[in-house]
Protein backbone atom coordinates (compact mmCIF):
# COMPACT_ATOMS: atom_id res chain seq x y z
CA UNK A 1 0.00 0.00 0.00
CA UNK A 2 1.59 3.41 -0.91
CA UNK A 3 1.94 5.73 2.60
CA UNK A 4 -0.57 8.45 3.20
CA UNK A 5 1.48 11.33 2.18
CA UNK A 6 1.86 9.88 -1.57
CA UNK A 7 -1.46 10.09 -1.66
CA UNK A 8 -1.44 13.68 -0.86
CA UNK A 9 0.67 14.04 -3.72
CA UNK A 10 -1.45 12.38 -6.32
CA UNK A 11 -4.40 14.32 -5.03
CA UNK A 12 -1.57 17.44 -5.16
CA UNK A 13 -1.30 17.09 -8.58
CA UNK A 14 -4.61 16.81 -9.44
CA UNK A 15 -5.68 19.85 -7.50
CA UNK A 16 -2.61 21.92 -9.50
CA UNK A 17 -3.80 20.25 -13.11
CA UNK A 18 -7.25 21.80 -11.44
CA UNK A 19 -6.00 25.05 -10.44
CA UNK A 20 -4.18 25.67 -13.93
CA UNK A 21 -7.20 24.98 -15.55
CA UNK A 22 -9.36 27.19 -13.69
CA UNK A 23 -6.98 29.85 -13.67
CA UNK A 24 -6.14 29.75 -17.81
CA UNK A 25 -10.20 30.16 -17.87
CA UNK A 26 -9.67 33.37 -15.76
CA UNK A 27 -7.51 34.44 -18.08
CA UNK A 28 -8.94 33.86 -21.63
CA UNK A 29 -12.75 34.73 -20.21
CA UNK A 30 -15.52 32.32 -20.18
CA UNK A 31 -16.56 33.10 -23.45
CA UNK A 32 -13.18 31.78 -25.31
CA UNK A 33 -13.31 29.37 -22.61
CA UNK A 34 -16.44 27.66 -23.71
CA UNK A 35 -15.64 28.04 -27.70
CA UNK A 36 -14.85 23.80 -27.44
CA UNK A 37 -17.28 21.59 -25.94
CA UNK A 38 -14.50 19.55 -24.61
CA UNK A 39 -12.98 22.56 -22.78
CA UNK A 40 -16.35 23.27 -20.39
CA UNK A 41 -16.19 19.94 -19.13
CA UNK A 42 -12.49 19.52 -18.34
CA UNK A 43 -11.74 20.95 -14.94
CA UNK A 44 -15.89 19.79 -13.65
CA UNK A 45 -15.11 16.65 -15.02
CA UNK A 46 -11.63 16.73 -12.90
CA UNK A 47 -13.56 17.55 -9.82
CA UNK A 48 -16.06 14.75 -10.48
CA UNK A 49 -13.13 12.13 -10.87
CA UNK A 50 -11.44 13.79 -7.85
CA UNK A 51 -14.52 12.77 -6.21
CA UNK A 52 -14.28 9.18 -7.03
CA UNK A 53 -11.06 8.75 -5.87
CA UNK A 54 -11.68 9.78 -2.88
CA UNK A 55 -13.84 6.75 -2.17
CA UNK A 56 -10.72 4.51 -2.73
CA UNK A 57 -8.79 6.43 -0.34
CA UNK A 58 -11.72 6.11 2.24
CA UNK A 59 -11.75 2.16 1.64
CA UNK A 60 -8.20 2.16 2.02
CA UNK A 61 -7.11 4.29 4.50
CA UNK A 62 -9.89 3.94 6.91
CA UNK A 63 -7.87 4.78 10.47
CA UNK A 64 -10.75 5.09 12.07
CA UNK A 65 -14.62 5.83 12.30
CA UNK A 66 -13.62 10.18 12.11
CA UNK A 67 -11.12 9.21 9.23
CA UNK A 68 -14.10 7.29 7.42
CA UNK A 69 -16.90 9.42 7.87
CA UNK A 70 -14.20 12.56 6.87
CA UNK A 71 -13.21 10.48 3.43
CA UNK A 72 -16.95 9.59 2.55
CA UNK A 73 -18.65 12.87 3.15
CA UNK A 74 -15.42 14.49 0.79
CA UNK A 75 -16.25 12.44 -1.83
CA UNK A 76 -19.86 12.73 -1.65
CA UNK A 77 -19.07 16.98 -1.97
CA UNK A 78 -16.90 16.85 -4.90
CA UNK A 79 -18.93 14.82 -6.30
CA UNK A 80 -21.63 16.91 -6.05
CA UNK A 81 -19.80 20.05 -6.26
CA UNK A 82 -18.48 18.29 -10.14
CA UNK A 83 -22.01 17.02 -11.07
CA UNK A 84 -23.37 20.55 -10.65
CA UNK A 85 -20.91 22.27 -12.62
CA UNK A 86 -21.12 19.33 -15.47
CA UNK A 87 -24.68 19.98 -15.17
CA UNK A 88 -23.97 23.67 -15.76
CA UNK A 89 -21.42 22.97 -18.49
CA UNK A 90 -23.81 20.79 -20.25
CA UNK A 91 -26.98 23.38 -20.29
CA UNK A 92 -29.25 21.01 -18.36
CA UNK A 93 -28.91 23.28 -15.18
CA UNK A 94 -29.67 26.90 -16.21
CA UNK A 95 -29.87 28.77 -12.36
CA UNK A 96 -26.57 30.18 -11.22
CA UNK A 97 -27.22 28.82 -7.86
CA UNK A 98 -26.14 25.52 -8.41
CA UNK A 99 -22.62 27.11 -7.99
CA UNK A 100 -23.30 26.59 -4.23
CA UNK A 101 -22.74 22.93 -4.72
CA UNK A 102 -18.97 23.96 -5.17
CA UNK A 103 -19.47 26.49 -2.27
CA UNK A 104 -20.48 23.39 0.15
CA UNK A 105 -18.06 21.38 -1.63
CA UNK A 106 -15.17 23.47 -0.26
CA UNK A 107 -16.88 23.84 3.09
CA UNK A 108 -17.10 20.23 3.79
CA UNK A 109 -13.96 19.43 2.40
CA UNK A 110 -12.49 21.98 4.96
CA UNK A 111 -14.34 20.56 7.71
CA UNK A 112 -13.61 17.25 6.85
CA UNK A 113 -9.91 17.93 7.17
CA UNK A 114 -10.60 19.64 10.13
CA UNK A 115 -12.05 16.63 12.04
CA UNK A 116 -9.92 13.92 11.05
CA UNK A 117 -6.88 15.58 12.68
CA UNK A 118 -6.85 14.78 16.13
CA UNK A 119 -3.42 16.37 16.91
CA UNK A 120 -2.60 20.10 17.53
CA UNK A 121 -1.32 22.23 14.47
CA UNK A 122 2.44 21.96 15.88
CA UNK A 123 2.30 18.30 16.61
CA UNK A 124 3.88 17.32 13.38
CA UNK A 125 3.94 18.97 9.78
CA UNK A 126 0.73 16.87 8.67
CA UNK A 127 -1.10 18.04 11.39
CA UNK A 128 -0.10 21.83 10.39
CA UNK A 129 -1.26 21.13 7.44
CA UNK A 130 -4.64 19.24 7.97
CA UNK A 131 -5.19 22.40 10.28
CA UNK A 132 -4.02 25.02 7.63
CA UNK A 133 -5.66 23.42 4.66
CA UNK A 134 -9.01 22.70 6.52
CA UNK A 135 -9.32 26.31 8.12
CA UNK A 136 -8.40 27.02 4.65
CA UNK A 137 -11.01 25.66 2.22
CA UNK A 138 -13.62 27.16 5.13
CA UNK A 139 -12.85 30.72 4.28
CA UNK A 140 -11.98 29.72 0.75
CA UNK A 141 -16.05 29.07 0.21
CA UNK A 142 -16.88 32.70 -0.34
CA UNK A 143 -15.24 32.57 -3.67
CA UNK A 144 -17.60 29.95 -5.28
CA UNK A 145 -20.62 31.69 -3.16
CA UNK A 146 -19.63 34.83 -4.13
CA UNK A 147 -19.90 33.30 -8.35
CA UNK A 148 -23.51 32.03 -7.07
CA UNK A 149 -24.77 35.52 -6.52
CA UNK A 150 -22.36 37.09 -9.46
CA UNK A 151 -21.20 35.18 -11.97
CA UNK A 152 -18.85 37.22 -13.58
CA UNK A 153 -16.94 37.78 -10.85
CA UNK A 154 -13.29 38.50 -10.79
CA UNK A 155 -12.18 38.24 -7.69
CA UNK A 156 -14.88 34.69 -7.08
CA UNK A 157 -13.12 33.12 -10.16
CA UNK A 158 -9.89 34.10 -9.55
CA UNK A 159 -10.30 33.31 -5.39
CA UNK A 160 -11.47 29.92 -6.59
CA UNK A 161 -8.56 29.10 -8.91
CA UNK A 162 -5.85 30.14 -7.01
CA UNK A 163 -7.65 28.42 -3.87
CA UNK A 164 -6.77 25.14 -5.58
CA UNK A 165 -2.93 25.95 -6.52
CA UNK A 166 -2.55 27.18 -2.70
CA UNK A 167 -3.92 23.67 -1.97
CA UNK A 168 -1.56 21.46 -4.02
CA UNK A 169 1.14 23.49 -2.73
CA UNK A 170 0.18 23.09 0.79
CA UNK A 171 -0.97 18.53 -0.26
CA UNK A 172 3.03 18.69 -1.58
CA UNK A 173 4.33 19.79 1.42
CA UNK A 174 2.76 16.95 3.49
CA UNK A 175 4.98 14.05 5.01
CA UNK A 176 3.71 11.21 7.02
CA UNK A 177 6.39 12.47 9.65
CA UNK A 178 8.31 15.60 9.64
CA UNK A 179 8.67 18.90 11.89
CA UNK A 180 6.84 22.23 11.10
CA UNK A 181 8.72 25.22 11.94
CA UNK A 182 11.19 22.81 14.13
CA UNK A 183 8.20 21.35 16.35
CA UNK A 184 7.75 17.65 16.03
CA UNK A 185 6.22 15.87 18.79
CA UNK A 186 8.00 13.09 20.42
CA UNK A 187 4.92 10.45 19.94
CA UNK A 188 4.87 11.36 16.07
CA UNK A 189 7.56 9.17 15.52
CA UNK A 190 10.98 9.46 13.73
CA UNK A 191 11.21 12.22 11.54
CA UNK A 192 11.75 12.01 7.63
CA UNK A 193 13.46 14.56 5.73
CA UNK B 1 -17.21 58.43 -40.66
CA UNK B 2 -16.19 61.55 -38.22
CA UNK B 3 -12.68 61.28 -37.43
CA UNK B 4 -13.08 61.67 -34.03
CA UNK B 5 -15.01 58.21 -33.85
CA UNK B 6 -12.27 56.50 -36.48
CA UNK B 7 -9.78 57.77 -33.71
CA UNK B 8 -12.03 56.19 -31.18
CA UNK B 9 -12.91 52.61 -32.61
CA UNK B 10 -8.93 52.16 -33.57
CA UNK B 11 -8.47 53.73 -29.91
CA UNK B 12 -10.60 50.78 -28.78
CA UNK B 13 -9.25 48.05 -30.93
CA UNK B 14 -5.69 48.79 -30.10
CA UNK B 15 -6.86 48.40 -26.67
CA UNK B 16 -8.64 44.84 -27.24
CA UNK B 17 -5.23 43.78 -29.26
CA UNK B 18 -3.06 44.62 -26.42
CA UNK B 19 -5.34 42.47 -24.11
CA UNK B 20 -5.36 39.71 -26.37
CA UNK B 21 -1.52 39.89 -26.46
CA UNK B 22 -1.45 39.64 -22.77
CA UNK B 23 -3.56 36.57 -22.13
CA UNK B 24 -1.81 34.93 -24.74
CA UNK B 25 1.23 35.52 -23.26
CA UNK B 26 0.10 34.02 -19.92
CA UNK B 27 -2.00 31.06 -21.35
CA UNK B 28 1.38 29.92 -23.32
CA UNK B 29 3.68 31.16 -19.71
CA UNK B 30 1.33 28.50 -17.46
CA UNK B 31 2.95 25.44 -18.45
CA UNK B 32 6.38 26.41 -18.71
CA UNK B 33 6.25 28.64 -15.62
CA UNK B 34 4.88 25.37 -14.15
CA UNK B 35 7.49 23.48 -15.45
CA UNK B 36 10.02 25.68 -13.96
CA UNK B 37 8.86 25.74 -10.19
CA UNK B 38 9.02 21.62 -10.76
CA UNK B 39 12.31 21.81 -11.64
CA UNK B 40 13.65 24.30 -9.44
CA UNK B 41 11.79 22.17 -6.78
CA UNK B 42 14.17 19.54 -7.80
CA UNK B 43 17.46 21.45 -7.68
CA UNK B 44 15.83 22.40 -3.70
CA UNK B 45 15.58 19.28 -2.31
CA UNK B 46 16.90 16.22 -4.59
CA UNK B 47 15.64 13.73 -2.13
CA UNK B 48 12.30 13.84 -2.79
CA UNK B 49 13.33 12.25 -6.27
CA UNK B 50 13.73 8.82 -5.26
CA UNK B 51 14.84 8.27 -8.96
CA UNK B 52 18.36 9.79 -8.33
CA UNK B 53 19.05 7.32 -5.95
CA UNK B 54 17.00 4.19 -6.37
CA UNK B 55 18.92 1.15 -4.98
CA UNK B 56 16.16 -0.06 -1.80
CA UNK B 57 13.37 1.90 -2.95
CA UNK B 58 10.30 0.43 -3.30
CA UNK B 59 7.79 0.37 -6.08
CA UNK B 60 5.58 3.36 -4.40
CA UNK B 61 8.78 5.61 -4.03
CA UNK B 62 9.97 5.12 -7.08
CA UNK B 63 6.62 6.06 -8.86
CA UNK B 64 6.29 8.86 -6.14
CA UNK B 65 8.14 11.79 -7.75
CA UNK B 66 6.35 14.71 -6.53
CA UNK B 67 8.62 17.41 -8.47
CA UNK B 68 8.80 15.44 -11.42
CA UNK B 69 4.70 15.51 -11.23
CA UNK B 70 4.20 19.39 -11.19
CA UNK B 71 6.64 19.31 -14.16
CA UNK B 72 4.24 16.35 -15.66
CA UNK B 73 0.96 19.23 -15.11
CA UNK B 74 3.03 21.95 -16.99
CA UNK B 75 4.14 19.76 -19.96
CA UNK B 76 0.80 18.51 -20.18
CA UNK B 77 -1.26 21.73 -19.68
CA UNK B 78 1.48 23.45 -22.35
CA UNK B 79 0.45 20.60 -24.61
CA UNK B 80 -2.43 19.92 -24.13
CA UNK B 81 -4.44 22.88 -23.11
CA UNK B 82 -2.71 26.28 -23.92
CA UNK B 83 -1.97 25.60 -28.05
CA UNK B 84 -6.20 25.63 -28.33
CA UNK B 85 -6.76 28.80 -25.96
CA UNK B 86 -4.01 30.52 -28.11
CA UNK B 87 -5.85 29.49 -31.44
CA UNK B 88 -9.40 31.02 -30.16
CA UNK B 89 -7.52 33.97 -28.59
CA UNK B 90 -6.03 34.70 -31.83
CA UNK B 91 -9.32 34.49 -34.04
Amino acid sequence: MPHAEMVHWWFATGFLMLGLLLLAEVVVGPEVWNRRAWRRYLWPGLVFGLGLLMWPVMTFYTNSTIHMLAHGSWAQALMLAGAAELGLASGKLHSQYWRLCSAVGLAVSGGAFLVHEQQHWLFSRAAFLHHALGSMLIVAAVFPLLQAFRPRSFIGATGFATTFLVVAVLLYCDRDTAAIFGHLSQYAGPPHR
Amino acid sequence: MSAELVTELQAKERGATRAATWRIRIVRGLGPLTVLIGLAWALIQPYRLTLIDPHGQGFWWLVSEPPLYVVLVGVLFRLLIAPGLVKDLEE
